[in-house]
């Protein structure tokens, strides 16, 4: 039987002003009917590239070779009129980012109908038919009005079912899917990984899945191929590369995953207090058009917590929880609207600009991406003494230069490497100059916010056994951000859940964990994939439904608690309380978890 | 829509009112005035005109005076053609100026798009070079150049195709007859042409370049429908923005267009107006050309809010 | 796709995204050659009483509208000796003209340009850097100053002020410098709120620091680019002008006036058309082959 689609020792090469890149390196694969191959790698390692070569997409630099055969016919280098027959008929993509990867200007309706139209002859109505059953079966609700709106009116979530919509209405055999929910939140990926799963089982459509997440790989995949650096370095059905792993890359890719099963760090050292943030409110006016009354967005929304020397506390939710502006307003680089920052007993949002800027000697931040948050023309040395040129007056050059040299030793960097500059260095790397400069005045507290999240899954474990270490060692204490359950898992002592501004849940990691009481809290677990594919086959799937609200809609926070909620949008609604249910266990109100 | 056009109306309104205050004042602060002349008047003579133009008058007054006509729509008499208004005058010379400019514009835009596109499509081969290399001469060489190298080959040498003599007339207007019009339009478009084509294909390389584009070949498209309904919308945009520089650069080309091929537009008056301190009539032709760049800024945000859904008008 | 392995082979020097720049503009033939003809003409012009043989306002009435020796066409008289250029219509040599009018129009060029750059950088790092209220107010300033037709007001004041040199510099710079402050109000705008400069205020810099320390030095790209992209603007705004009578007076030249005077005698004399043209035309390229390979190689992601 010949398989589906068939690749033979196919490769690709990039031409650059420098060099070829030989991006692809004599990869070869196979995907049965209806079956699901997951392709894993880190950046770089050529899992998109192997796919668009296949399907004659590279960029107009790019060229590939080998072969590519779909049920047993050569489509490499074919004639573009035969290639597009297939493409988008018979094979069909979707890509990481919905919304660069749809059309501005044209409405998503459109867009799915010119798929259809351009493979099949229909009546105008049977196919708007069409359209709109499929955007239903992809479960999007109220399809007839989506299908006349533009892809900027829709969430992320929503255009990656037009996508899905899109690829699938012309009944593919294969779809190729690279990264689907990368840029999506986790209860949304688990969304649209179900749709994934039942485009499997009831249309009996093959699927491609390339994701750099082994979690995502672990749920879905029925072969897996692991790559790097353009090859294959292993490949098997699921459960050996998941359950005996013969490659060590493998096998260092799963221990780098981290999962929330895994064990926190002891319990919280009772120590000194050094932070405490009470009742803290951040809002932004969103205007709407130069003349119209601006709305108040309520990014952080009543607030509160403490921090003790030595102990880290986690802070958890999706895009839009407020998590990165609590980080600004707590460090005093946003103004805070209400409520208390108090620093060793001073409340800092009393303070001057002139104070505030010299007690930063006490706490500082790491950020999420590491290129942006260097100054692309200063070199890593420059940057790493900044703060302690600023607030540390008066160090001789000699003392400056050995202090960073130190500095950078003490975070695994090079110290030759001083006078790189940041375009010089891997993301990695780029991340380590972060920590360095955020640690070289010794500061008692730093904030990373979602430090680790651009990195690649290796480089990941690695910085927070570097962020570990520091700690163990200095007595640190950290906020450690992310949107990631599992990432937070490793650090916190604490852990504090946010779901539009609010806290809905606060308690031990352990606790946590272990007995998730908000059903918030319980959802972002559910729907964090871990890299076991055995549990992801037979756990139970408690999904929110729909996309993240708007933060803007005042009913949205009270999505657990609708008995209490007042149906218009702009009214004063009513503020859960934060119960403490168990000694140090506080739990929103909601409504009882059926 | 309505709401938005209106607005844009009134935000109109005080832009116009600065161009005229501060042309006017520019215009008064200087030395000289419209009646001085080699011919020295008696001092009453003198006194007379300059008393039956306001021209006596404190500054203050004769600013106040100026606006409360303008208001009226009166642009007041020219004062050195006696016989005309300055608003008979400008009524003579924009349809001649509209009809060059515009045509300019035209060929501008459809030439120097099509020509853009080609080259994005061909990029970084011969096509593309060459086409790149012609818009590189094109901005670089100018209009008093072009003119008068044009009007010798196609003017004066003349050409002659299949026994016909295609020589085209090397000045004068003719109310606007074709092959009056060929020649000044090809010089005043020339350089709009070359920009044109290279902001044109920077754009277009960009779009084709963009996910959106490769979705759409994912899709299956044919390629001429992947560039006509995917690419060409977006490549477009910033030539619509580039809409209101075009006509400030075909304005100034204009001035010397007229010039050299004789043509009787606003512009040529205009220099002699400047040169003749002929206030009201200079005034006149910077508020109808001010007005025009305002009202054709105004079609190009409307035009960019319907080709891109993503801009609100408000 | 970027690699994430960096080999210790790489000097332990750090090479600047300046000195990146540099070589990659290096790298560029076109930018680099126009450099070598641009500095050959800035040179000549420089040195130019030392280069010819003649004065810039020396009359000849002998060789009145004579072609160089070398002309290939026949001509109605030969200038002889070393006037490489012809004469002019009174004689005058043109290869010293033509070196004296690129002085002007350098020169103009190159002042107007750094007046349009005082004006546009303060003005719009101003407007970027305090944002809200006040850039809103200053931008829409802006708005209003580019629905002025403003040729009308460089010829207006060039009449009224009766062609004063200095003054042609500074008519010129004010018509220019709008572009200018747009384009360093939005990428001030836009450097101000890139995470490294939240890193440098959370690293305890003061906003002094930030702004001679971070924004300044990421600014100077883009506005690079757009300067060598405004002094051939310039060039041609003064040929224009002087194309209309309104620019340099006599005995002083620039292209723009030769080019003028060039173009009635073109059929007779075409030499006096041919000479400045090309000089210019040259110097406008070498400009816009410069700016676009700078542009290339201050962001290299483009390409």
């Amino acid at each position: 039987m010949t398989a589906l689609l068939e690749i033979r020792n196919l490769n690709v090469y990039f031409a650059t002003p420098d060099s070829d890149v030989h991006a692809v390196k004599d990869v070869s694969l196979t995907i049965g009917e209806s079956e699901c191959l997951g392709v894993v790698g880190e950046s770089g390692s050529g899992k998109s590239q192997l796919f668009l070569g296949a399907m004659g997409l590279l960029a107009s630099n790019g060229r590939a070779s080998g072969s590519v055969l779909y049920r047993g016919q050569e489509i490499l280098g074919a004639p573009a009129a035969s290639l597009n027959r297939l493409r988008g008929a018979k094979i069909t993509m979707i890509f990481q980012d919905p919304l660069t990867s749809l059309t501005p200007h044209m409405t998503v309706g459109a867009q799915i109908m010119e798929a259809l139209n351009s493979h099949r002859a229909l009546p105008r109505d049977e196919a708007r038919a069409r359209v709109r059953e499929m955007l239903e079966y992809v479960r999007i609700p109220d399809a007839a009005r989506r299908m006349t709106q533009y892809p900027h009116e829709l969430s992320g979530g929503m255009r990656q079912r037009v996508m899905i919509a899109m690829a699938t209405i012309t009944g593919p055999d294969l779809l190729i899917a690279d990264e689907p929910t990368t840029a999506l939140d986790v209860t949304v990926q688990a969304q649209i990984l179900e749709i994934l799963r039942a485009l499997k089982s009831d249309k009996k459509t093959a699927i491609a899945l390339i994701s750099h997440d082994m979690g995502v790989i672990a749920g879905n995949a029925d072969q897996v191929q692991v790559m790097r650096s353009g090859r294959i370095v292993e490949q098997g059905p699921v459960d050996n590369i998941f359950y005996a792993p013969q490659q060590d890359y493998t096998k260092m890719l799963l221990a780098a995953m981290p999962r929330a099963a895994d064990p926190g760090p002891d319990t919280s050292p009772r120590q000194e207090l050094l932070l405490d943030v009470r009742d803290l409110k951040v809002s932004f006016p969103v205007s709407q058009g130069i003349f119209a009354k601006a709305k108040e967005l309520r990014a952080v929304d009543g607030v509160s917590f403490t921090l003790r020397a030595g102990e880290t506390l986690g802070v958890v939710g999706e895009s839009g929880c407020g998590k990165s502006t609590l980080a600004r307003a707590v460090l005093q680089l946003l103004p805070a609207d209400k409520g208390k920052v108090l620093w060793l007993g001073r409340d800092l949002t009393e303070e001057s600009r002139e104070d505030i800027r010299r007690q930063r000697r006490g706490f500082q931040i790491v950020f999420q991406d590491p290129l942006a948050s260097l100054d692309p023309r200063m070199p890593v040395g420059v940057s790493i003494a900044e703060p302690l040129k600023a607030l540390e007056p008066g160090l001789s050059r000699a003392d400056i230069a050995a202090r960073v040299r130190a500095m950078m030793q003490k975070v695994g960097l090079e110290p030759e490497w001083i006078n790189r500059y940041p375009h010089e260095l891997s993301g990695g790397q780029n991340q380590r100059v972060g920590i360095a400069r955020a640690m070289i005045i010794a500061p008692r507290m730093v904030v990373c916010d979602e430090a680790v999240s651009a990195l690649d899954v290796s480089i990941q474990a690695q910085i927070v056994d570097l962020l570990k270490g520091l700690q163990a060692e200095t007595g640190l204490a950290m906020i450690f951000i992310s949107h990631d359950l599992a990432v937070v898992r490793r650090l916190s002592h604490r852990v504090m859940v946010l779901y539009l501004g609010r806290v809905v849940e606060m308690a031990n990691s352990d606790a946590l964990y272990r007995d998730p009481r908000h059903p918030y809290t319980r959802a972002l677990l559910a729907a964090a994939p871990t890299p076991d594919p055995r549990h992801e086959r037979t756990r139970p799937r408690a999904l929110l439904t729909g996309d993240l609200p708007s933060p803007l809609d005042r009913r949205a926070q009270l999505s657990f608690l609708k008995s209490k909620r007042i149906d218009d949008a702009e009214a004063d609604q009513y503020r859960p309380l934060l119960i403490e249910e168990a000694p140090g266990h506080f739990v929103a109100e909601h409504d009882p978890v059926i | 829509m309505l709401r938005y056009s209106l607005k844009r109306l009134l935000g109109a309104v005080p832009t116009l009112f600065v161009i005229v205050t501060l042309t006017f004042f520019m215009m008064r602060a200087a030395p000289g005035g419209p009646f001085d002349s080699a011919r020295r008047l008696p001092p009453e003579i003198e006194h007379n005109v300059a008393a039956a133009y306001n021209l006596d008058k404190p500054l203050l007054t004769q600013y106040g005076i100026y606006l409360t006509k303008l208001a009226h729509g009166d642009f007041g008499p020219s004062y050195k053609n006696k016989d005309f208004t300055v608003a008979q005058l400008i009524g003579i010379g924009l349809p001649v100026s509209a009809k060059l400019g515009l045509s300019a514009m035209a060929v501008a835009i459809i030439l120097g798009f099509l020509l853009g596109t080609w080259a994005a499509l061909r990029q970084n081969r011969w096509q593309d070079y060459s086409v790149m290399a012609v818009a590189m001469t094109g901005i670089t060489i100018p209009t008093f150049v072009t003119a008068p190298v044009l009007t010798l080959i196609f003017g004066i040498y003349g050409i002659s195709l299949f026994g016909h003599d295609f020589t085209l007339p090397v000045g004068g207007w003719a109310g606007g007859k074709l092959a009056n019009m060929i020649l000044p339009v090809t010089v005043l478009a020339l350089p709009q042409v070359a920009f044109i084509a290279r902001l044109t294909r920077g754009s277009m390389i960009e779009v084709l370049r963009s996910n959106y584009i490769r979705t759409a070949r994912a899709k299956g498209l044919p390629s001429f429908r992947i560039i006509t309904r995917h690419a060409l919308r977006a490549a477009i945009l910033p030539l619509v923005s580039y809409l209101g520089p075009a006509v400030a650069g075909i304005l100034t080309g204009s001035l010397v267009v007229e010039q050299i091929f004789g043509i009787p537009g606003v512009g040529r008056y205009f220099i002699q107006a400047a040169l003749n301190r002929d206030y009201t009539l200079v005034m006149g032709v910077v508020i109808c050309y001010a007005g025009l760049i305002v009202a054709l800024n105004f079609v190009a945000d409307v035009l960019y809010a319907i080709l891109d859904p993503r801009v609100r008008l408000t | 796709m970027k690699t994430d392995v960096m080999d210790a082979a790489v000097a332990l020097k750090g090479r600047s995204l300046w000195k990146d720049a540099w070589t990659r503009l290096l790298r560029n033939r076109a930018a680099l050659a126009s450099m070598i003809i641009l500095g050959l003409i800035a040179a000549l012009a420089l040195f130019a009483p030392l280069v010819s043989a003649y004065a810039y306002d020396e009359i000849n009435y002998e060789i009145v509208s004579c072609a160089p020796n070398w002309w290939p066409i026949s001509a109605p008289c030969l200038a002889g000796g070393t006037h490489w250029f012809g004469t002019d219509a009174v004689g005058r040599d043109l290869f010293v003209r033509v070196l004296y009018g690129a002085r002007v129009s350098l020169a103009v060029g190159f002042v107007a340009t750094l007046v349009s750059l005082v004006i546009g950088v303060a003005y719009g790092a101003t407007a970027g850097y305090l944002g809200g209220r006040v850039d809103a107010l200053m931008m829409r300033l802006v708005d209003i100053l580019y629905s002025l037709p403003f040729i009308f007001f460089v010829i207006i004041l060039m009449v009224l002020f009766d062609r004063n040199f200095f003054l042609l510099f500074v008519a010129i710079g004010a018509v220019v410098w709008l572009t200018m402050a747009r384009i360093v109000r939005g990428q001030t705008l836009s450097i101000k709120q890139k995470e490294f400069v939240e890193a440098a205020r959370a690293g305890g810099v003061s906003s002094f620091g930030i702004i001679t320390r971070h924004i300044m030095p990421n600014v100077v790209g883009p506005v690079v680019v757009y300067v060598t992209l405004t002094v051939p603007d310039v060039i041609l705004i003064e040929s224009f002008l002087s194309f209309l009578g309104l620019g340099i007076q006599e005995p002083l030249t620039s292209w723009g006036v030769l080019i003028a005077d060039g173009a009635n005698t073109m059929e007779s004399a075409p030499w006096l058309l041919i000479f400045p043209a090309l000089f210019m035309a040259v110097t406008l390229f070498c400009f816009n082959f410069i700016g676009d390979g700078l542009r290339d190689a201050l962001d290299p992601r483009d390409r």
